[in-house]
Protein backbone atom coordinates (compact mmCIF):
# COMPACT_ATOMS: atom_id res chain seq x y z
CA UNK A 1 0.00 0.00 0.00
CA UNK A 2 1.46 3.67 -1.21
CA UNK A 3 0.83 6.84 0.06
CA UNK A 4 1.19 9.88 -2.01
CA UNK A 5 1.14 13.76 -1.20
CA UNK A 6 -0.31 16.66 -2.20
CA UNK A 7 2.93 18.89 -3.24
CA UNK A 8 1.22 22.19 -1.99
CA UNK A 9 0.10 21.08 1.27
CA UNK A 10 1.35 18.48 2.54
CA UNK A 11 -2.10 16.25 2.42
CA UNK A 12 -0.79 12.45 2.34
CA UNK A 13 -3.52 9.94 0.56
CA UNK A 14 -2.94 7.06 2.17
CA UNK A 15 -4.55 3.52 0.23
CA UNK A 16 -4.67 1.65 3.03
CA UNK A 17 -6.78 4.25 5.23
CA UNK A 18 -8.25 5.58 1.66
CA UNK A 19 -10.24 8.41 2.01
CA UNK A 20 -14.22 7.60 3.00
CA UNK A 21 -15.73 10.86 2.68
CA UNK A 22 -14.42 11.99 -0.72
CA UNK A 23 -16.08 8.50 -1.81
CA UNK A 24 -12.54 6.47 -1.99
CA UNK A 25 -13.24 3.42 1.01
CA UNK A 26 -9.72 1.82 2.56
CA UNK A 27 -8.08 0.18 0.70
CA UNK A 28 -8.60 2.16 -2.80
CA UNK A 29 -5.72 2.17 -4.99
CA UNK A 30 -4.69 5.75 -5.76
CA UNK A 31 -4.48 4.61 -9.43
CA UNK A 32 -8.33 4.08 -9.36
CA UNK A 33 -8.96 7.71 -8.04
CA UNK A 34 -9.90 10.67 -10.95
CA UNK A 35 -7.36 12.38 -12.52
CA UNK A 36 -8.96 15.63 -12.17
CA UNK A 37 -10.23 15.24 -8.42
CA UNK A 38 -8.26 17.83 -6.39
CA UNK A 39 -5.88 18.01 -3.70
CA UNK A 40 -9.21 17.78 -0.63
CA UNK A 41 -7.36 20.49 1.72
CA UNK A 42 -6.44 22.92 -0.66
CA UNK A 43 -7.55 22.62 -4.31
CA UNK A 44 -4.77 24.28 -5.52
CA UNK A 45 -3.14 20.42 -6.99
CA UNK A 46 -4.95 17.77 -8.53
CA UNK A 47 -4.48 14.28 -8.06
CA UNK A 48 -2.32 14.10 -11.04
CA UNK A 49 0.06 16.53 -9.33
CA UNK A 50 0.37 14.20 -5.83
CA UNK A 51 3.82 12.67 -5.54
CA UNK A 52 4.90 8.94 -3.98
CA UNK A 53 5.27 9.80 0.18
CA UNK A 54 8.06 8.13 1.53
CA UNK A 55 7.19 5.35 3.82
CA UNK B 1 6.37 33.42 23.49
CA UNK B 2 6.77 36.49 22.39
CA UNK B 3 10.39 36.35 20.47
CA UNK B 4 11.33 33.47 18.34
CA UNK B 5 15.31 32.44 18.52
CA UNK B 6 17.25 30.52 16.02
CA UNK B 7 20.86 29.83 15.49
CA UNK B 8 22.56 30.83 12.40
CA UNK B 9 26.07 30.40 11.97
CA UNK B 10 26.71 29.78 15.78
CA UNK B 11 24.89 33.31 16.47
CA UNK B 12 21.90 33.20 18.05
CA UNK B 13 19.45 35.35 15.93
CA UNK B 14 15.69 36.93 17.60
CA UNK B 15 12.87 37.72 15.67
CA UNK B 16 9.53 39.41 17.11
CA UNK B 17 6.52 39.81 15.10
CA UNK B 18 5.56 43.87 15.47
CA UNK B 19 1.81 42.99 14.20
CA UNK B 20 1.56 40.84 17.35
CA UNK B 21 -0.14 43.24 19.23
CA UNK B 22 -2.32 44.81 16.54
CA UNK B 23 -4.04 41.47 15.20
CA UNK B 24 -6.73 41.67 18.53
CA UNK B 25 -7.87 45.08 17.35
CA UNK B 26 -9.41 42.70 14.64
CA UNK B 27 -11.81 42.06 17.28
CA UNK B 28 -13.27 45.65 17.40
CA UNK B 29 -15.46 44.78 14.74
CA UNK B 30 -18.02 42.39 16.53
CA UNK B 31 -18.22 45.24 18.97
CA UNK B 32 -19.32 48.02 16.46
CA UNK B 33 -22.87 47.51 17.68
CA UNK B 34 -21.82 48.00 21.17
CA UNK B 35 -19.90 50.55 20.70
CA UNK B 36 -22.30 52.48 18.28
CA UNK B 37 -24.62 52.51 21.71
CA UNK B 38 -22.35 54.16 23.41
CA UNK B 39 -21.42 56.52 20.82
CA UNK B 40 -25.42 57.49 20.20
CA UNK B 41 -25.70 57.87 24.23
CA UNK B 42 -22.30 60.32 24.28
CA UNK B 43 -23.55 62.04 21.44
CA UNK B 44 -26.95 62.09 20.37
CA UNK B 45 -25.89 61.63 16.90
CA UNK B 46 -28.59 58.99 16.05
CA UNK B 47 -26.13 58.43 12.69
CA UNK B 48 -23.74 56.75 14.37
CA UNK B 49 -26.01 53.50 14.27
CA UNK B 50 -24.69 53.38 11.17
CA UNK B 51 -20.83 53.02 12.10
CA UNK B 52 -20.47 49.63 10.53
CA UNK B 53 -20.74 50.81 7.12
CA UNK B 54 -19.35 54.24 8.01
CA UNK B 55 -16.15 52.46 9.49
CA UNK B 56 -16.42 50.57 5.99
CA UNK B 57 -16.45 53.11 3.51
CA UNK B 58 -14.87 56.27 5.65
CA UNK B 59 -12.92 55.33 8.77
CA UNK B 60 -11.49 52.17 7.52
CA UNK B 61 -10.30 53.81 4.35
CA UNK B 62 -8.31 56.93 6.21
CA UNK B 63 -6.78 54.56 8.35
CA UNK B 64 -5.26 52.82 5.41
CA UNK B 65 -4.23 56.40 4.00
CA UNK B 66 -2.95 57.44 7.21
CA UNK B 67 -1.01 54.21 8.46
CA UNK B 68 0.39 53.13 5.27
CA UNK B 69 1.60 49.58 4.32
CA UNK B 70 3.17 47.17 6.26
CA UNK B 71 5.81 44.87 3.59
CA UNK B 72 7.25 42.70 6.38
CA UNK B 73 7.60 38.88 5.87
CA UNK B 74 8.67 36.63 8.47
CA UNK B 75 11.88 34.55 7.98
CA UNK B 76 11.38 31.34 6.76
CA UNK B 77 12.99 29.91 10.16
CA UNK B 78 10.54 31.15 11.80
CA UNK B 79 7.78 30.09 10.20
CA UNK B 80 6.90 27.12 12.36
CA UNK B 81 6.80 28.35 15.53
CA UNK B 82 4.78 31.52 14.33
CA UNK B 83 2.17 29.38 12.82
CA UNK B 84 2.04 26.98 15.88
CA UNK B 85 1.71 29.78 18.04
CA UNK B 86 -2.26 29.16 19.62
CA UNK B 87 -2.24 32.70 20.45
CA UNK B 88 -2.90 33.85 17.24
CA UNK B 89 -5.93 31.23 16.73
CA UNK B 90 -7.18 32.15 19.69
CA UNK B 91 -8.11 35.55 18.38
CA UNK B 92 -9.56 34.16 15.82
CA UNK B 93 -12.39 32.05 17.74
CA UNK B 94 -13.27 35.22 20.07
CA UNK B 95 -15.03 36.50 16.68
CA UNK B 96 -18.12 34.26 17.28
CA UNK B 97 -19.12 34.91 20.69
CA UNK B 98 -18.81 38.51 20.13
CA UNK B 99 -20.44 38.65 16.79
CA UNK B 100 -23.66 36.68 18.34
CA UNK B 101 -23.73 39.05 21.54
CA UNK B 102 -24.21 41.84 19.02
CA UNK B 103 -26.00 40.04 16.80
CA UNK B 104 -28.87 38.95 19.18
CA UNK B 105 -28.42 42.50 20.86
CA UNK B 106 -29.50 44.12 18.10
CA UNK B 107 -32.17 42.27 17.38
CA UNK B 108 -33.84 42.99 20.88
CA UNK B 109 -32.74 46.84 20.33
CA UNK B 110 -34.70 46.83 16.61
CA UNK B 111 -37.55 45.06 18.53
CA UNK B 112 -37.78 46.93 21.92
CA UNK B 113 -36.11 50.18 21.94
CA UNK B 114 -37.74 53.42 21.08
CA UNK B 115 -35.60 53.92 18.21
CA UNK B 116 -36.36 55.79 14.85
CA UNK B 117 -36.82 53.83 11.92
CA UNK B 118 -33.41 55.64 10.42
CA UNK B 119 -31.67 54.36 13.43
CA UNK B 120 -33.48 50.95 12.98
CA UNK B 121 -31.65 50.80 9.59
CA UNK B 122 -28.32 52.18 10.63
CA UNK B 123 -28.26 49.46 13.43
CA UNK B 124 -29.39 46.79 11.31
CA UNK B 125 -26.41 47.46 8.50
CA UNK B 126 -24.07 47.74 11.49
CA UNK B 127 -24.86 44.21 12.26
CA UNK B 128 -24.75 42.83 8.79
CA UNK B 129 -21.01 44.55 8.44
CA UNK B 130 -20.30 42.58 11.81
CA UNK B 131 -21.75 39.50 9.48
CA UNK B 132 -20.10 40.11 6.52
CA UNK B 133 -16.40 40.48 8.14
CA UNK B 134 -17.37 37.74 10.12
CA UNK B 135 -17.31 35.69 6.69
CA UNK B 136 -13.15 37.01 6.40
CA UNK B 137 -13.35 35.38 9.72
CA UNK B 138 -15.22 31.93 8.85
CA UNK B 139 -12.64 32.29 5.73
CA UNK B 140 -9.62 32.02 7.84
CA UNK B 141 -11.27 29.07 10.04
CA UNK B 142 -12.68 27.66 7.02
CA UNK B 143 -9.50 26.82 5.15
CA UNK B 144 -7.98 25.26 8.19
CA UNK B 145 -7.48 21.71 8.52
CA UNK B 146 -8.63 20.71 12.29
CA UNK B 147 -12.61 19.90 12.14
CA UNK B 148 -13.23 22.36 15.08
CA UNK B 149 -12.22 24.95 13.38
CA UNK B 150 -14.30 24.06 10.37
CA UNK B 151 -17.05 23.63 12.30
CA UNK B 152 -16.35 27.39 13.76
CA UNK B 153 -16.66 28.67 10.73
CA UNK B 154 -20.20 27.52 9.86
CA UNK B 155 -21.44 28.87 12.99
CA UNK B 156 -20.17 32.24 11.92
CA UNK B 157 -21.46 31.93 8.40
CA UNK B 158 -24.99 31.26 9.97
CA UNK B 159 -25.55 34.65 10.36
CA UNK B 160 -25.59 35.61 6.76
CA UNK B 161 -27.00 32.59 5.18
CA UNK B 162 -23.66 31.59 3.86
CA UNK B 163 -22.67 28.40 5.00
CA UNK B 164 -22.27 26.97 1.42
CA UNK B 165 -19.01 29.82 1.08
CA UNK B 166 -17.26 26.57 3.29
CA UNK B 167 -17.57 24.54 1.02
CA UNK B 168 -17.58 26.40 -2.63
CA UNK B 169 -15.08 28.92 -1.51
CA UNK B 170 -12.29 26.11 -0.89
CA UNK B 171 -13.21 23.11 -3.26
CA UNK B 172 -14.41 25.65 -6.01
CA UNK B 173 -13.22 28.93 -5.51
CA UNK B 174 -9.93 27.62 -4.73
CA UNK B 175 -9.67 25.07 -7.93
CA UNK B 176 -11.22 27.81 -10.59
CA UNK B 177 -9.66 30.90 -9.57
CA UNK B 178 -9.18 33.35 -12.35
CA UNK B 179 -11.08 31.39 -15.15
CA UNK B 180 -13.87 32.51 -16.77
CA UNK B 181 -15.67 28.93 -15.23
CA UNK B 182 -15.68 30.59 -11.41
CA UNK B 183 -18.59 32.81 -10.48
CA UNK B 184 -16.30 34.20 -8.12
CA UNK B 185 -13.55 36.20 -10.44
CA UNK B 186 -14.50 38.92 -11.55
CA UNK B 187 -14.10 39.85 -15.31
CA UNK B 188 -12.77 42.62 -16.92
CA UNK B 189 -15.24 45.13 -17.73
CA UNK B 190 -18.14 43.91 -15.84
CA UNK B 191 -19.79 46.45 -13.01
CA UNK B 192 -19.86 45.26 -9.40
CA UNK B 193 -23.70 45.52 -10.15
CA UNK B 194 -23.27 42.67 -12.51
CA UNK B 195 -21.17 40.79 -10.60
CA UNK B 196 -23.04 40.44 -7.39
CA UNK B 197 -25.95 37.94 -8.43
CA UNK B 198 -23.54 36.59 -10.77
CA UNK B 199 -21.46 35.08 -7.66
CA UNK B 200 -24.56 35.16 -5.47
CA UNK B 201 -26.28 32.62 -7.38
CA UNK B 202 -22.96 30.93 -8.62
CA UNK B 203 -21.66 30.55 -5.21
CA UNK B 204 -24.97 28.75 -4.14
CA UNK B 205 -25.35 26.40 -7.21
CA UNK B 206 -21.97 25.42 -7.30
CA UNK B 207 -21.37 24.59 -3.08
CA UNK B 208 -24.33 22.03 -4.00
CA UNK B 209 -22.94 20.72 -6.80
CA UNK B 210 -19.38 19.99 -5.37
CA UNK B 211 -21.84 18.30 -2.43
CA UNK B 212 -23.78 16.31 -4.77
CA UNK B 213 -20.81 14.96 -7.14
CA UNK B 214 -19.16 14.21 -3.80
CA UNK B 215 -21.86 12.21 -1.99
CA UNK B 216 -22.64 10.57 -5.32
CA UNK B 217 -19.05 9.04 -5.15
CA UNK B 218 -19.82 7.98 -1.96
CA UNK B 219 -22.99 6.38 -3.05
CA UNK B 220 -25.12 8.54 -1.74
CA UNK B 221 -28.32 11.42 -2.98
CA UNK B 222 -27.68 15.04 -1.89
CA UNK B 223 -30.47 15.37 0.40
CA UNK B 224 -29.03 14.52 4.18
CA UNK B 225 -27.35 16.09 6.32
CA UNK B 226 -23.99 14.93 5.75
CA UNK B 227 -24.40 17.10 2.95
CA UNK B 228 -22.18 20.22 4.47
CA UNK B 229 -23.91 22.91 2.50
CA UNK B 230 -27.58 21.58 3.42
CA UNK B 231 -26.67 21.37 7.38
CA UNK B 232 -24.93 24.86 6.92
CA UNK B 233 -27.97 25.57 5.84
CA UNK B 234 -29.83 24.16 8.14
CA UNK B 235 -27.68 26.51 10.82
CA UNK B 236 -29.18 29.54 9.33
CA UNK B 237 -32.73 28.01 9.33
CA UNK B 238 -32.08 27.15 12.65
CA UNK B 239 -30.86 30.87 14.28
CA UNK B 240 -33.68 32.54 12.22
CA UNK B 241 -36.39 30.36 13.02
CA UNK B 242 -35.30 31.00 16.72
CA UNK B 243 -35.12 34.76 16.24
CA UNK B 244 -38.36 35.07 14.86
CA UNK B 245 -39.02 32.62 17.75
CA UNK B 246 -38.12 34.95 20.27
CA UNK B 247 -38.41 38.93 18.76
CA UNK B 248 -41.39 38.14 16.44
CA UNK B 249 -42.27 37.91 12.87
CA UNK B 250 -41.40 42.01 12.91
CA UNK B 251 -37.56 40.96 13.12
CA UNK B 252 -38.43 39.44 9.73
CA UNK B 253 -36.45 42.37 7.96
CA UNK B 254 -33.94 42.97 10.63
CA UNK B 255 -33.00 39.17 9.20
CA UNK B 256 -32.78 40.38 5.51
CA UNK B 257 -31.42 42.88 5.54
CA UNK B 258 -28.45 42.51 7.95
CA UNK B 259 -27.68 39.21 5.52
CA UNK B 260 -28.06 40.69 2.43
CA UNK B 261 -25.46 43.65 3.35
CA UNK B 262 -23.63 41.06 4.97
CA UNK B 263 -22.63 38.70 2.10
CA UNK B 264 -22.90 41.63 -0.05
CA UNK B 265 -19.78 42.94 1.86
CA UNK B 266 -18.13 39.71 0.99
CA UNK B 267 -18.75 39.55 -2.67
CA UNK B 268 -17.29 42.98 -3.28
CA UNK B 269 -14.09 41.72 -1.32
CA UNK B 270 -14.40 38.71 -4.26
CA UNK B 271 -14.71 41.27 -7.06
CA UNK B 272 -11.54 42.89 -6.36
CA UNK B 273 -9.32 39.80 -5.72
CA UNK B 274 -9.07 38.72 -8.56
CA UNK B 275 -10.65 41.55 -11.20
CA UNK B 276 -9.69 40.28 -15.10
CA UNK B 277 -6.76 38.32 -13.95
CA UNK B 278 -6.87 34.94 -16.15
CA UNK B 279 -4.65 32.02 -15.91
CA UNK B 280 -3.94 30.58 -19.19
CA UNK B 281 -3.90 27.01 -20.88
CA UNK B 282 -1.25 24.89 -21.68
CA UNK B 283 -1.53 22.45 -24.67
CA UNK B 284 -3.41 20.07 -22.69
CA UNK B 285 -6.01 22.77 -22.32
CA UNK B 286 -5.23 22.27 -18.39
CA UNK B 287 -5.03 25.68 -16.88
CA UNK B 288 -2.13 26.54 -15.58
CA UNK B 289 -1.29 26.49 -11.33
CA UNK B 290 -2.15 29.65 -9.93
CA UNK B 291 0.56 32.11 -9.79
CA UNK B 292 0.76 34.92 -7.44
CA UNK B 293 -0.01 37.08 -10.90
CA UNK B 294 -3.44 35.89 -10.24
CA UNK B 295 -4.56 38.03 -7.63
CA UNK B 296 -4.81 41.62 -6.27
CA UNK B 297 -2.88 42.52 -3.36
CA UNK B 298 -2.59 44.77 -0.87
CA UNK B 299 -0.67 45.75 2.19
CA UNK B 300 -2.43 48.26 4.07
CA UNK B 301 -1.99 47.78 7.36
CA UNK B 302 -5.78 48.67 8.65
CA UNK B 303 -7.80 46.42 6.17
CA UNK B 304 -4.97 43.72 6.95
CA UNK B 305 -5.89 43.82 10.23
CA UNK B 306 -9.48 43.67 10.10
CA UNK B 307 -9.91 40.75 7.44
CA UNK B 308 -7.02 38.39 8.75
CA UNK B 309 -4.31 39.48 6.26
CA UNK B 310 -6.52 38.61 3.45
CA UNK B 311 -4.73 41.18 1.58
CA UNK B 312 -1.80 39.13 0.92
CA UNK B 313 -3.91 37.73 -1.58
CA UNK B 314 -1.74 35.61 -3.50
CA UNK B 315 0.47 33.63 -0.78
CA UNK B 316 -3.15 32.76 0.16
CA UNK B 317 -4.10 31.18 -3.01
CA UNK B 318 -0.63 29.58 -3.20
CA UNK B 319 -1.00 28.16 0.15
CA UNK B 320 -4.68 28.58 0.95
CA UNK B 321 -4.01 26.29 4.59
CA UNK B 322 -1.20 29.04 5.46
CA UNK B 323 -2.87 30.88 8.66
CA UNK B 324 -3.14 34.56 8.39
CA UNK B 325 -0.48 35.60 10.38
CA UNK B 326 1.94 33.84 8.47
CA UNK B 327 0.79 35.31 5.33
CA UNK B 328 3.70 36.84 2.87
CA UNK B 329 3.95 39.47 0.75
CA UNK B 330 5.05 39.82 -3.15
CA UNK B 331 7.38 42.31 -4.99
CA UNK B 332 5.96 40.39 -7.87
CA UNK B 333 2.13 40.32 -7.49
CA UNK B 334 -0.29 42.71 -8.82
CA UNK B 335 -0.98 45.84 -6.36
CA UNK B 336 -4.18 47.40 -5.42
CA UNK B 337 -3.76 50.94 -5.62
CA UNK B 338 -5.26 51.21 -2.05
CA UNK B 339 -6.75 48.68 0.51
CA UNK B 340 -9.51 46.48 0.37
CA UNK B 341 -11.98 49.40 2.15
CA UNK B 342 -11.13 52.33 -0.41
CA UNK B 343 -11.44 49.57 -2.82
CA UNK B 344 -14.92 48.56 -2.01
CA UNK B 345 -15.69 52.05 -2.31
CA UNK B 346 -14.60 52.39 -6.44
CA UNK B 347 -16.16 48.93 -7.11
CA UNK B 348 -19.95 50.62 -6.17
CA UNK B 349 -19.33 53.06 -8.35
CA UNK B 350 -18.47 51.00 -11.77
CA UNK B 351 -17.18 54.31 -13.94
CA UNK B 352 -14.65 55.15 -11.54
CA UNK B 353 -13.71 51.65 -10.42
CA UNK B 354 -13.07 51.01 -14.13
CA UNK B 355 -11.13 54.31 -14.73
CA UNK B 356 -8.57 53.37 -11.70
CA UNK B 357 -8.48 49.10 -12.64
CA UNK B 358 -9.28 48.90 -15.75
CA UNK B 359 -5.82 50.65 -17.11
CA UNK B 360 -4.10 48.65 -14.55
CA UNK B 361 -5.38 45.44 -15.56
CA UNK B 362 -4.24 46.07 -18.90
CA UNK B 363 -1.01 47.62 -18.16
CA UNK B 364 -0.16 43.96 -16.01
CA UNK B 365 -0.66 42.39 -19.48
CA UNK B 366 1.35 44.54 -22.04
CA UNK B 367 -2.28 45.88 -23.27
CA UNK B 368 -3.06 42.15 -24.67
CA UNK B 369 -6.58 41.56 -24.10
CA UNK B 370 -6.63 38.00 -24.96
CA UNK B 371 -4.40 37.32 -21.65
CA UNK B 372 -7.41 38.97 -19.75
CA UNK B 373 -10.53 37.57 -17.89
CA UNK B 374 -13.55 38.52 -20.20
CA UNK B 375 -16.85 37.72 -20.35
CA UNK B 376 -16.85 34.91 -22.60
CA UNK B 377 -20.42 35.33 -24.31
CA UNK B 378 -18.93 39.32 -24.83
CA UNK B 379 -15.30 38.14 -26.37
CA UNK B 380 -15.46 39.20 -29.88
CA UNK B 381 -16.82 42.59 -29.03
CA UNK B 382 -14.35 43.47 -26.32
CA UNK B 383 -11.49 42.01 -28.67
CA UNK B 384 -12.20 44.17 -31.26
CA UNK B 385 -12.16 47.42 -28.86
CA UNK B 386 -9.30 46.66 -28.34
CA UNK B 387 -7.64 45.86 -31.42
CA UNK B 388 -8.05 41.77 -31.52
CA UNK B 389 -9.55 40.88 -35.06
CA UNK B 390 -11.41 38.30 -34.37
CA UNK B 391 -11.27 35.66 -37.47
CA UNK B 392 -13.24 32.79 -38.38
Amino acid sequence: MARFTCPGCDYTYDEEAGEPREGFPAGTPFADIPDDWPCPDCAVRDKVDFEPADG
Amino acid sequence: MTAITTTIDGETVTWRDHKRYIWPLSLVIPLLPFLAYVGVERTGWNVLWWNGPLWILIGIPLLDTLIGTDKANAPDWAFDDLANDRYYRVLTYLYLPLQYAGFFWGAWMVTNADLSTFSKLGLTFTVGAVGGIGIANAHELGHKKPKLERWLAKVVLAQTGYGHFEIEHNRGHHARVATPEDPASARFGETFWAFLPRSVLGAATSGWDLEKRRLARVGKGPWQLDNDVLNAWAMSVVLFGVTIAVFGVQIIPFLLVQAVFGFSLLEVVNYLEHYGLLRQKDENGRYERTQPRHSWNSDHIATNVVLYGLERHSDHHANPTRRYQTLRTFDDAPQLPSGYGTMIGLAYLPPLWRKVMDPRVLALHDGDITKINVDPRKRDKIYARYGVSVGG
